[in-house]
């Protein structure tokens, strides 16, 4: 046994020896050896060295006079190598045509097909001439497992050379074999023609009739798992208002949510979800979604990252039907070993699904995660609780109760506080239940955004002792940051007006102003200064007394139109990341777009500065920007705070990829929309809360 | 689809690739290391998709190694991530164990297997069976004249719509085997309450079957039919792909070809509520600085004439505890300390018998750590209930039919119930 061992060991040693000299000619001197064997051991030790990574090139000459061989596995690894380094070489490649062309006339279906799979693959411009014969002769093979692979060969011709293709008419070829015998060539006819038309979509060559229609729900049953899914695939992309059809689809669509492969089900549920609108109002439309709620569920015993696409396509599948789940809330409840990234998107779900009758237990639930020990996690079970306390009245108290109670012995002191905010701007009422405890804890506030909210409360309620309190607050002026700042001069300025009091700590602020880091708490200092000193005391009221909206809800929501291009999109990239457009071919045109923003955001400060008292234009202004029309499409036109955009247009320039939504709602009374989001695909319903924020500055 | 696929190992060092699509630079992979280092840092957003540079790296993690797929364009993330973990299930039926080392040992085949399982970043053969009738450790030479070389092309099957079943399979006796295998998955809280309790459920078949056999399927009709609102109500279903889909859909029958030897037929999900099987009581006493003391009790509550084999109720314990004491009248009793906790083991656990077990354990006198921040971990509990299911499900019939052969056969049943890898007992 160790002796076999060591042989081994020897053998891998020697295959994966560091590079040192001569080792390039040993190699050659094997590639040219006289004995067969020693040959194909090379060969391996050459494809070793190409699999850690070294540059063995150089050796591409001696490695092409091994393709001729009747040894199948040397066949693929010189194909493989071949395939690797066509690129250093393009010139010799052409040395190889002869054995391919050669191959692909050979009596075994396994060596016709690997010679076409090989040349697409060898991505050189010569090559391209070559391709003609074979390939016409492996579209046409008798073996289905040739006419399989030579379908996706096209594709792969088709970004090489467009031209070609097209005159040689491969493209109408691939049309017809959409309609072969075979399940497998269809799937993959269909994948080219996919891959072909994203490539470039102006020859429209996925345009569905109802005869094919008819041939892909036939084709459906007899694929294997892959084939499925590309059918499906294509079926989503099948436009139809035609009750029947739709109707018909789903019919041969819905036993597909029994297949094992997860993706089939999340594919079949994509198909059914966008064909299910034309039969609203039917009697089928309840039952075909009643019919999903199940292989919903089922998705979530997948591996983590199968998981992960599907709750991130869940929550975009709850908001358009809003009850497909409500009864299987507890299956979103986390496991002890979920992944943190799970058990944040199950608490996703989780606010989403709660309605009154199941709110007793996810609230009980959550108030277990509060005593979890993931930092984390237990800062989302805290803001969880406050957004079912805001989205269910009649469970507000419950959840009073809870937070106070993870305030006092688990000592969140900060999350609690920002929750328990939002709950007193929804139920103004309920102040006294909560404003003891957050003043029996405010010295323990460590973040801004938990400071800032604190700050509003003791205005906003004139709570006990609130200038004694404020006093502390303005003596360490300089030590808070900028948002904490702002809410402070926010309040101040409401009880100034109020109460005609603290006259003196906003005097405090205005006479160390030049101590300020911030521009803009310097500008909105300035600004408030002259609005107090506006004679017309009924204007003041009117701008510094606005009271908030109410929310109702502190649970982001996409906006209508992101919803609907969400669901078209279920499964994808897309939709797991909740982005725009995923595409490498309009990257410019984006990037143009974002030039755009600047300007306009650069316009609209000009337009917004207030007089020369301001330092320069590059000072950002407080207030609200509209994107104008051209963005539409990139963003939809929603209104952002300007830092906000400022910071988005440089995130969005280094990567356009990353336009998450997650404009985490900030139903803050100051403008601390510093959300950590970006471009917003989301319809905020806290957005008017916003621009009442915003008009509360002014 | 995916450009490219990568074998890394457990820092994120490419050990072996494959790219299909040549869109996307090799440089790329360089920068996985520090994506991982990053995403370690920040638990939170380490999701298993990462965004770099206009490139998605979509990774999952099997042991020390990982497993990515890397993409420019829109793709279906789910099919993506189904196929890598198809990859992990055929490579390690290949070499039965997946890892640095067997992959440095076997990258020529890997090489064909990645050839054959994807072409231009489409999933193409991925029935380990059928791959393995092709793809094999052994060399063999193209022999031109040979009649043999039929048996070298690629399996008919393949490509047929019967792709996962070749044919000419012979056998001397015909025999089928059905495993009916119920996890039972429970949260169950400190007062014995069950919050949330699943039952999921796979019938797994070794065919050894003679030609091309069809098969029918026949359990208990309460079971299958949904709308049948006496008995257990079976969630979903879902099924390998030999069985005729819209055949159930319509008549509620259970139709297959089986694949050769082993697979998973189907499997099912209930969410009914359930009873705790092994019923946990445990009460564990935290005396700090000094020791901890951990009283338990558990109980079978399944029928007297069953009984749970292998049972373990695994108790956190806290990670400095030290000095194990232990009384028990059955079973044993391990301390952990890696794991940091009490494992107590039964090998049987009769129906109705009940018993209790005491542990003690030391604390250092000096804790840095704030008791309140520790890991909350639950109870966990193992066993296995041979001869019953929880859900009641029954095979009533597997009817056999070779129509050209027309052997006897024998079908075997076989039912177990265990617990899921989620049958968890909070702590207070």
């Amino acid at each position: 046994m160790s002796s076999k061992v060591a042989v081994w060991e020897k053998k891998i040693k020697k295959l994966f020896q560091a590079p040192r000299k001569g080792e390039t000619g040993e190699l050659r001197a094997g590639l040219v050896s006289q004995y067969a064997n020693e040959r194909k051991d090379t060969i391996k030790q050459v494809i070793a060295a190409m699999t850690v990574g070294k540059d063995v090139s150089s050796l591409f000459p001696d490695v092409l006079k091994n393709i001729s061989t009747h040894d199948l596995k040397q066949k693929k690894l010189v194909y493989l190598y071949l395939m690797n380094y066509a690129k250093t070489n393009p010139e010799l490649c052409i040395l190889a045509v002869n054995t391919f062309v050669t191959d692909t006339e050979d009596p075994n279906p396994l060596v016709r097909a690997l010679a076409i799979r090989t040349m697409g693959c060898i991505r050189v411009d010569k090559m391209v001439d070559y391709m003609e014969i074979p390939l016409n002769r492996t579209l046409k093979d008798e073996n289905p497992y040739v006419r399989k692979t030579a379908a996706i060969c096209v594709a792969k011709l088709f970004e090489l050379n467009r031209e070609v293709c097209i005159e040689n008419g491969y493209l109408e070829t691939l049309k017809k074999l959409v309609e072969d015998s075979n399940p497998m060539v269809v799937a993959n006819a269909i994948n080219a023609l996919a891959e072909i038309h994203e490539f470039d979509p102006s020859l429209e060559l996925l345009t569905i009739t109802p005869d094919l229609l008819k041939r892909f729900l036939l084709a459906l049953n007899e694929c294997t798992e892959w084939g499925r899914i590309t059918i499906l695939t294509a079926l989503a992309n099948y436009e139809t208002n035609d009750h029947h059809e739709s109707s018909h689809i789903i019919e041969r669509v819905l036993p597909q949510l029994q297949h094992s492969n997860p993706s089939a089900v999340l594919s079949s549920i994509k198909v059914i979800l966008l064909n299910i609108e034309n039969l609203k109002g039917t009697d089928e439309y309840d039952n075909i979604l009643k019919k999903l709620s199940a292989p919903l569920v089922s998705l979530v015993s997948t591996p983590p990252e199968v998981q992960y696409v599907t709750l991130r396509n869940i929550r975009i599948i709850i908001e358009k039907y809003p009850n497909i789940l409500t009864n299987y809330f507890k299956v979103f409840f986390v496991r002890y070993n979920d992944p943190l990234y799970l058990k944040l998107e199950k608490l996703e779900i989780i606010v989403r699904l709660a309605v009154d009758n199941n709110a007793n237990l996810i609230l009980n639930e959550l108030k277990e995660y509060g005593y979890e020990f993931d930092v984390d996690f237990v800062k989302r079970s805290v803001k969880a609780i406050g957004q079912i306390a805001t989205k269910l009245p009649k469970k507000s108290e419950k959840a009073i109760e809870i937070l106070i109670n993870l305030l006092n012995e688990r000592e969140l002191y900060d999350q609690v506080t920002v929750a328990l905010r939002d709950i007193l701007r929804s139920y103004p009422d309920k102040s006294s239940l909560i404003i003891p405890s957050i003043l029996q804890h405010h010295e323990h506030l460590i973040d801004s955004e938990a400071i800032s909210s604190f700050i509003w409360i003791l205005g906003e309620f004139e709570v006990f002792a609130y200038d004694t309190n404020l006093v502390n607050f303005v003596e360490n002026f300089k030590d808070l940051e900028a948002n904490a700042q702002s809410s402070l001069i926010n309040t101040i300025v409401k009880i100034i007006v109020k109460r005609n009091d603290l006259r003196y700590l906003f005097d405090k602020i205005f006479n160390e102003i030049d101590d300020i880091d911030s521009i803009e708490i310097r500008d909105e200092v300035y600004l408030y200064q002259r609005i107090l000193s506006l004679d017309n005391s009924k204007e003041i009221n009117k701008i510094i007394l606005t009271k908030l909206n109410k929310i109702s809800n502190t649970i982001p929501k996409f906006q209508p139109e992101a919803l609907e291009y969400l669901i078209k999109e279920l499964s994808t990239l897309s939709s797991v990341l909740f982005t725009t457009r995923i595409s490498k071919d309009s990257k410019i045109n984006q990037i143009t777009k974002i030039k755009d923003i600047k300007i306009n955001v650069h316009n609209e400060e000009n337009l917004l500065d207030f007089d020369g008292e301001d330092d320069s234009g590059d000072t950002p202004a407080v207030g609200s920007v509209n994107l104008l029309d051209e963005l539409n499409d990139l963003f939809t036109n929603t209104s952002f705070n300007t830092n906000s955009v400022q910071s988005n247009s440089i995130a969005t320039s280094n990567n356009i990829n990353d336009l998450d939504f997650g404009f985490e709602n900030s139903s803050n009374n100051n403008n601390s929309t510093d959300n950590d989001s970006s471009v917003n695909r989301i319809n905020n319903n806290a957005n008017g809360g916003i621009n009442k924020d915003l008009l509360d500055l002014f | 689809m995916a450009s490219s696929i990568y074998f890394c190992d457990s820092k994120g060092k490419s050990l072996l690739s494959r790219d299909y699509k040549g869109d996307i630079p090799t440089s790329a992979i360089e920068k996985f290391p520090f994506l991982l280092v990053e995403a370690e840092e920040d638990q939170a957003n380490a999701t298993p998709i990462i965004q770099f540079n206009g490139i998605n790296y979509l990774y999952i993690q099997h042991d020390n190694l990982y497993l990515l797929a890397l993409t420019k364009s829109n793709n279906n993330v789910a099919q993506i991530f189904l196929f890598l973990h198809k990859i992990i299930n055929v490579l390690t039926d290949y070499f039965k164990e997946l890892e640095e080392e067997s992959i440095r040992d076997n990258f020529v085949i890997i090489y064909e297997l990645l050839d054959e399982m994807m072409d231009f970043g489409y999933p193409q053969i991925t029935e380990i069976k059928m791959l393995k009738e092709y793809i094999t450790q052994k060399s063999y030479q193209l022999e031109r004249r040979s009649k043999k070389n039929q048996a070298l092309g690629p399996p008919s099957a393949i490509t047929n719509a019967v792709s996962w079943r070749s044919e000419g399979i012979m056998y001397t006796k015909n025999e089928a085997f059905l495993d009916v295998v119920e996890s039972v998955n429970m949260l169950i809280n400190p007062q014995g309450k069950v919050l949330r309790s699943e039952i999921l459920g796979k019938i797994k078949v070794k065919s050894h079957l003679s030609g091309m056999p069809d098969l029918r399927l026949g359990l208990n009709d309460k079971i299958i039919n949904a709308e049948n609102n006496k008995g257990v109500e079976m969630e979903d279903v879902k099924f390998h792909q030999c069985v005729r889909l819209s055949k159930f859909e319509n008549e509620k029958i259970i139709t297959f070809i089986p694949p050769d030897g082993e697979f998973e037929l189907m499997s099912y999900r209930l969410a009914t509520s359930l009873k705790p099987l092994i019923f946990v009581d445990c009460k564990i006493e935290k005396h700090d600085k000094s020791r901890v003391v951990i009283n338990t009790r558990i109980k079978a509550q399944i029928k007297k004439k069953s009984t749970a084999n292998n049972v373990e109720i695994l108790i956190p314990i806290p990670e400095d505890a030290d000095t194990p004491k232990f009384k028990y009248s059955h079973g044993s009793v391990k301390w952990l300390p890696e794991k940091s906790l009490v494992v107590w083991k039964l090998k049987q656990f009769q129906g109705g018998k009940e018993y209790s077990m005491y542990a003690e354990l030391g604390l250092p006198s000096v804790t840095i750590e704030d008791p309140q921040f520790q890991l909350k971990r639950p109870i966990q509990a193992k066993f296995q209930i041979p001869y019953f299911t929880t859900s009641g499900i029954q095979v009533r019939y597997l009817k056999i039919n070779e129509p050209k052969l027309q052997y006897q056969s024998y079908p075997w049943v076989r039912y177990i119930t265990q617990s899921g890898d989620d049958y968890t007992i909070r702590l207070k």
